[in-house]
C-alpha cells in the first residue's frame, strides 16, 4: 500500500536520477551535433568509470561523515596525496612486495581517519576544524615525502590491479560474448533476488509494493546494466576498478540501510540526543565515521596513483570538494540524518558526467568551473524544491 | 469596557486534504482576557497564526478587524505593528544572547549601524521589573530556567507596546507554582487595561484568569462562554471539547503489588558543571512489581536529573549510592547498561530528545531496541515493520501507516511513538518523565490506560509529574521530591494536593517565609 505511490511522485521522489538522465540526454544531443563523437561512445564509457572512479569511492566515505550531522572532512584530498606518495616510495623506490605496501597503504589511511576522528568523537573538536589541520598537515607530508617532485611511473604489476580490464583476451568478439554475459548474470541476479525477496514477503504475510513495480523496476535497472555493459563490451571489456566500486557501493549501501550501525549513523544525524537517550554510543558512531574516511581516502589514492601512474604532490587537490558535492547533490542532508549511498553515487555520476561532457564539447577550462558551480547549485535547487512540493501537496 | 479590540469573522484556512478552520468567528473585548480551549489539532494554534500573520493575508477565507478597522496581515511584523503580539508556545530566544538583546531583537534600539546598548539594557530592565523578574537583563538566556524565559518573552512583547497579547499555552512547560505566577501576571496586566488571548489546556488555568472561553473542536467554534453569564465549570468545558463526556479523567486499575523491583537507596547525584553543587541528595526509593508510584515536585526540584541519573548515569557527577533491580545491586555506567538491565526513561522533552522527527515511525520505535529486530547486526526490515505496525496498534497511535514522519504527527501521538519505542525495548521498570506534557484531555486518557495496562503486566512504573490531579489519579504511591530531597511519601489515600504543597513548603530552605 506504501508503495503505491502515484507515477507523479515516484518520480519526484527520483527527481536528481530524472536531472541526471536529462543531463545526459543533452550532452549527446549538444555532443553529436556537434559533430564530436558520443557520450555513449564504448570508450568513452569505459574513460568515465576510470575517471571518476576516486569520486564514487570517496563520496561513500563523505556521505558516512555528513550523516553523522552535516559534518564534512576537508583532510580528504591531502591524505591521498599523502597516501599516494607512501605508495609511490614504497612501490616505485623501494619496490617493496606490493601486497605488502597496498596495506600499508591502507592502515596508514585507516590510522590518519581514527587521528582525526579521535580528537572529532572524544574530545568534540569540531570537524570542521581538525579536517582543516589535517588538509594541512597532510598536504604538508606528502610534500614532505615527495620532495616537491613525482614519482613515477609505476610497474605494471601494481597498476594491473586497477587499471586492466577483464576478460584479458584480444579477440573483440570474445571480450564482448563474456562481458555481455557477465552483464546478463548481473540482472538475471538483480531479477530473482527481486522476486524471491518478493516472494518470501508474500509468505511471511508482510505487505509488498505492488507486481507492476517490481517488474518495471527490474526491467529498467536490467536495461541499464545490460546498456553498460555491452557498450563496455564493444571496448575492451569490464574495467577492474568497475568490479571494485561495484564492491564498495553495494557493501556501503548494505551497510547503512540494513545493518544496526548502519542505522545508528541516521539515528545520530536525525538528533543526537535522542539516540544517546536511546543507548547508542553517539561517539563511537562519529569516531567510526572518520576512520572510515581515512580508510576510503587511501582506496581512492591507490586507485588515483595507478590511473595516473605516478604519485604526485599536487595529487588529490580538491577531491574533498567533488565527494561533498556529490553528497548534496544526491540528497543528503546539510544538517544530517537523510541521504542514501545511492543518491550520493548518483550524484558522483552527475559530476563526472558534467566533467566529462564539457571536455568533450571542447569548453574551456575556465569556463567550465564557473558552469559546474552554477549547474550544481542549480541541481540543488531544484531537488529541494522538487521535494518541498510533494511535502506539501 | 465592552468595546469590539479585535473581530474575526469566518474565518476558513484549507491546508491540502485538511479542512482546519471553517466559518471561525472570534471577537475580542477591549481588556479582557480571552480563553481559547480545545483538544490538540483542534485549530486553536492555526487561527492565531492567522491573527498574527504567519499564514498572509489571502492564504485563508475572511476577515480580521482591529478597531473595525480591515486588516490584511502579510506578515508578522505588520501584526505587530498593530499592537497584535503572539508568544509561541515554543520560546524563540536565542539561549547564547543576554536577556536585554533576546528582548530586543528584531527591535534594535537606537540606529540600524549603532545600537543604543545603554538604552536597550535600562529599557529592558525596566520592563523585568514589570514583569516580575529580578535578573539583570545581562544574563544569558541559557542561564535562567523556562519558567523565567516565559516572562522573558512577555517582556519582549512588552518592548513592542502590545496592545493584544496571545499566548500559546504559555504554562505547558511550568510547574505549578510557576504558572500561578505567570496568570497573576496577567490579571495584573489585565487591571491595567491590556488584552490577553490565552490557548491552554489546563482547564483550572483558564477558569481562574479568563472573562470569556470559547471552545474549538474540529475547526469550529463550539461555544464561547461568558463569567458573567455563567460560572465555568471544567465538565461542561470538557464536553465541548471532546464532543463527549468524560465521566472519570483517570482510568481505573486493580493494582496488584507484587515484589520491590527497583530500589536506591542513598542517592546523590552533583551538579555537571558547579562544583559541589548536589542536584539530588541522599534519595532513597523503592518501586514495586505492578506499582505506579508518582514523584511530585516543583520543577527545578531534580526529577528529571534523578531519573536521568538512575538511567544509566546519563546526568550529573559524582554519582553515589547503591541501586538494586530485583535485589541484586546493579552498576548502569551507560544507557545501554540500564536498557539491559530492563530500564526504561520515557524523556519529557520529546522532540528536543526523545524522538527523532523526520525519521518514520518505525525508525522511532526500534530505536532503542534494534538487537530485537536483527541478526548479526543486519536490520530485518520486514521483521521491524511488522513489529512497529504491532506497537502502533496496540498503543492506537493515529497515523496513515509506521512509514509516516514523526514530524507529522500531533503531540499526543508523537507521545504514543515514544513510549511504543520504550515499550518495545521490553523493560521492566519504566522512568516516565512527564507522560502527558502538552497533549490533550482525550489523548491523556489514553496514555494513562497504556500505563495501567504496563502496571498490570507486572512492570514497575515511576512516573514524573508537575500536574498535581496526574499524580494523585494514577499513582499508588507518591514521593513528594524538593530541592534534591524526598521530603515526603504518602500512599493515594492519603495523598491530597493540599498535603503535597504543604509538604514542599515546610521543607523549603527560608522560602515559605514571605
Amino acid at each position: 500500500m506504501i508503495h503505491n505511490l502515484g507515477i507523479k511522485e515516484t518520480l519526484k521522489k527520483n527527481s536528481m536520477l530524472l536531472v541526471l538522465l536529462a543531463t545526459m540526454v543533452l550532452f549527446q544531443v549538444l555532443i553529436t551535433s556537434g559533430g564530436r563523437g558520443s557520450l555513449f561512445a564504448p570508450a568513452n564509457i569505459s574513460n568515465l568509470i576510470s575517471q571518476n572512479a576516486y569520486v564514487v569511492i570517496l563520496a561513500s566515505g563523505m556521505l558516512l561523515c555528513i550523516l553523522t550531522g552535516g559534518n564534512i572532512d576537508l583532510s580528504v584530498g591531502s591524505v591521498v596525496a599523502l597516501v599516494g606518495a607512501l605508495a609511490g616510495t614504497l612501490v616505485v623506490n623501494l619496490q617493496w612486495n606490493i601486497y605488502l605496501s597496498i596495506l600499508i597503504c591502507l592502515i596508514t589511511g585507516l590510522a590518519i581517519g581514527a587521528w582525526q576522528g579521535f580528537w572529532i568523537a572524544y574530545i568534540r573538536i569540531p570537524p570542521f576544524i581538525v579536517t582543516l589541520a589535517g588538509m594541512l598537515l597532510w598536504r604538508g607530508v606528502a610534500l614532505l615525502i615527495l620532495n616537491g617532485l613525482t614519482i613515477s611511473p609505476f610497474p605494471e604489476a601494481y597498476t594491473r590491479y586497477f587499471t586492466s580490464f577483464v576478460p584479458k583476451v584480444s579477440d573483440p568478439s570474445t571480450i564482448f560474448a563474456i562481458t555481455f554475459t557477465v552483464g546478463i548474470i548481473v540482472s538475471i541476479i538483480f531479477g530473482v533476488w527481486s522476486f524471491f525477496d518478493r516472494y518470501t514477503k508474500t509468505k511471511k504475510g508482510y505487505q509488498t509494493e505492488a507486481l507492476v513495480f517490481t517488474i518495471i523496476r527490474v526491467a529498467m535497472l536490467s536495461a541499464a546494466v545490460l546498456v553498460v555493459f555491452g557498450l563496455l563490451g564493444m571496448h575492451k571489456g569490464i574495467p577492474v576498478v568497475l568490479i571494485l566500486l561495484a564492491v564498495i557501493v553495494l557493501g556501503y549501501s548494505y551497510f547503512t540501510s540494513r545493518t544496526v550501525p548502519g542505522r545508528h549513523l541516521y539515528a545520530m544525524g536525525g538528533n543526537e540526543k535522542a539516540a544517546k537517550l536511546s543507548g547508542i554510543d553517539t561517539n563511537k558512531v562519529l569516531f567510526f565515521a572518520y576512520a572510515n574516511m581515512g580508510f576510503l581516502s587511501a582506496v581512492a589514492a591507490l586507485v588515483g596513483v595507478a590511473r595516473f601512474n605516478s604519485a604526485a604532490p599536487t595529487a588529490g587537490t580538491n577531491y574533498e570538494m567533488d565527494a561533498i558535492g556529490s553528497c548534496f547533490i544526491g540528497g543528503a542532508s546539510a544538517y544530517g540524518g537523510t541521504g542514501t549511498v545511492g543518491g550520493a553515487i548518483i550524484g558522483a555520476i552527475f559530476m563526472g558526467v558534467l566533467n566529462n561532457g564539457m571536455s568533450i564539447l571542447g569548453i574551456d577550462a575556465n569556463w567550465q568551473r564557473a558552469v559546474k558551480g552554477i549547474v550544481v547549485l542549480a541541481a540543488v535547487v531544484f531537488d529541494v524544491l522538487s521535494k518541498k512540493r510533494v511535502k506539501s501537496s | 469596557m465592552d468595546t469590539l479590540l479585535l473581530e474575526m469573522r469566518n474565518i476558513t484556512k484549507t491546508f491540502p486534504g485538511v479542512k482546519a478552520l471553517s466559518n471561525v468567528s472570534l471577537d475580542v473585548r477591549q481588556g479582557e482576557i480571552h480563553a481559547i480551549v480545545g483538544e490538540n489539532g483542534a485549530g486553536k494554534s492555526t487561527l492565531m497564526n492567522i491573527l498574527s500573520g504567519v499564514y498572509p493575508s489571502g492564504t485563508f477565507d475572511g476577515e480580521i478587524l482591529v478597531h473595525g478597522q480591515q486588516c490584511h496581515f502579510h506578515s508578522i511584523k505588520e501584526s505587530e505593528e498593530k499592537g497584535i503580539v503572539i508568544i509561541h508556545q515554543e520560546l524563540a530566544l536565542v539561549p547564547y544572547l543576554t536577556i536585554a538583546e533576546n528582548m530586543f531583537l528584531g527591535n534594535e534600539q537606537g540606529h540600524v549601524f549603532r545600537i543604543d546598548w545603554d538604552k536597550t539594557y535600562s529599557r529592558a530592565d525596566e520592563l523585568l521589573a514589570l514583569v516580575g523578574l529580578e535578573e539583570s537583563s545581562k544574563t544569558s538566556i541559557k542561564d535562567i530556567g523556562v519558567g523565567k524565559q516565559q516572562l522573558v518573552e512577555i517582556a519582549k512583547a512588552m518592548a513592542k507596546n502590545v496592545k493584544v497579547l496571545i499566548l500559546d499555552e504559555p504554562t505547558a512547560s511550568l510547574n505549578d507554582t510557576e504558572a500561578k505566577k505567570l496568570l497573576d501576571l496577567l490579571l495584573q496586566f489585565k487591571s491595567r487595561g491590556m488584552t490577553s488571548i490565552l490557548i491552554s489546556h489546563k482547564l483550572n488555568e483558564v477558569s481562574y484568569v479568563a472573562d470569556r472561553i470559547t471552545v474549538i473542536r474540529d475547526g469550529e467554534v463550539i461555544t464561547t462562554m461568558d463569567k458573567q453569564e455563567e460560572r465555568f465549570e471544567e465538565n461542561k468545558i470538557i464536553k465541548a471539547m471532546v464532543g463527549r463526556n468524560i465521566s472519570d479523567r483517570f482510568p481505573k486499575r486493580k493494582a496488584t503489588i507484587g515484589e520491590i523491583s527497583l530500589e536506591v537507596e542513598n542517592w546523590t547525584v552533583y551538579h555537571p558543571l558547579y562544583e559541589g553543587r548536589k542536584v539530588c541528595e541522599d534519595i532513597n526509593v523503592k518501586v514495586h512489581r505492578g506499582e505506579v508510584v508518582g514523584i511530585s515536585g516543583l520543577m527545578g526540584a531534580g526529577r528529571t536529573e534523578f531519573a536521568m541519573s538512575l538511567f544509566g548515569k546519563s546526568y550529573g557527577r559524582n554519582i553515589t549510592g547503591t541501586m538494586r533491580i530485583n535485589g541484586k545491586p546493579v552498576e548502569l555506567n551507560t544507557v545501554r547498561a540500564a536498557i539491559d538491565n530492563k530500564l526504561a526513561y520515557v524523556t519529557e522533552d520529546r522532540k528536543g530528545n526523545g524522538l527523532i522527527l523526520s525519521k518514520t515511525i518505525m525508525e522511532n520505535t526500534t530505536l532503542a531496541n534494534l538487537k530485537g529486530v536483527s541478526t548479526h547486526q543486519v536490520i530485518d526490515s520486514d521483521l521491524e515493520l511488522q513489529v512497529s505496525k504491532e506497537i502502533v496498534e496496540k498503543l492506537h497511535t493515529k497515523c496513515s501507516s509506521v512509514r509516516e514522519e514523526v514530524n507529522n504527527l500531533s503531540g499526543g501521538n508523537q507521545q504514543k511513538v515514544l513510549l511504543g519505542k520504550w515499550i518495545f525495548a521490553q523493560p521492566e521498570i519504566l522512568l516516565l518523565d512527564e507522560p502527558t506534557r502538552g497533549i490533550d484531555v482525550g489523548a491523556k486518557y489514553e496514555i494513562y490506560c497504556i500505563i495501567n495496562q504496563l502496571a498490570e503486566e507486572g512492570k514497575s512504573v515511576l512516573v514524573i509529574s508537575s500536574e498535581m490531579p496526574e499524580i494523585l489519579g494514577i499513582c499508588d504511591r507518591i514521593y513528594v521530591l524538593s530541592e534534591g530531597k524526598i521530603v515526603g511519601e504518602m500512599t493515594q489515600k492519603e495523598a491530597s494536593q493540599e498535603a503535597i504543597m504543604t509538604c514542599i513548603v515546610q521543607n523549603q530552605k527560608g522560602a515559605g517565609q514571605s
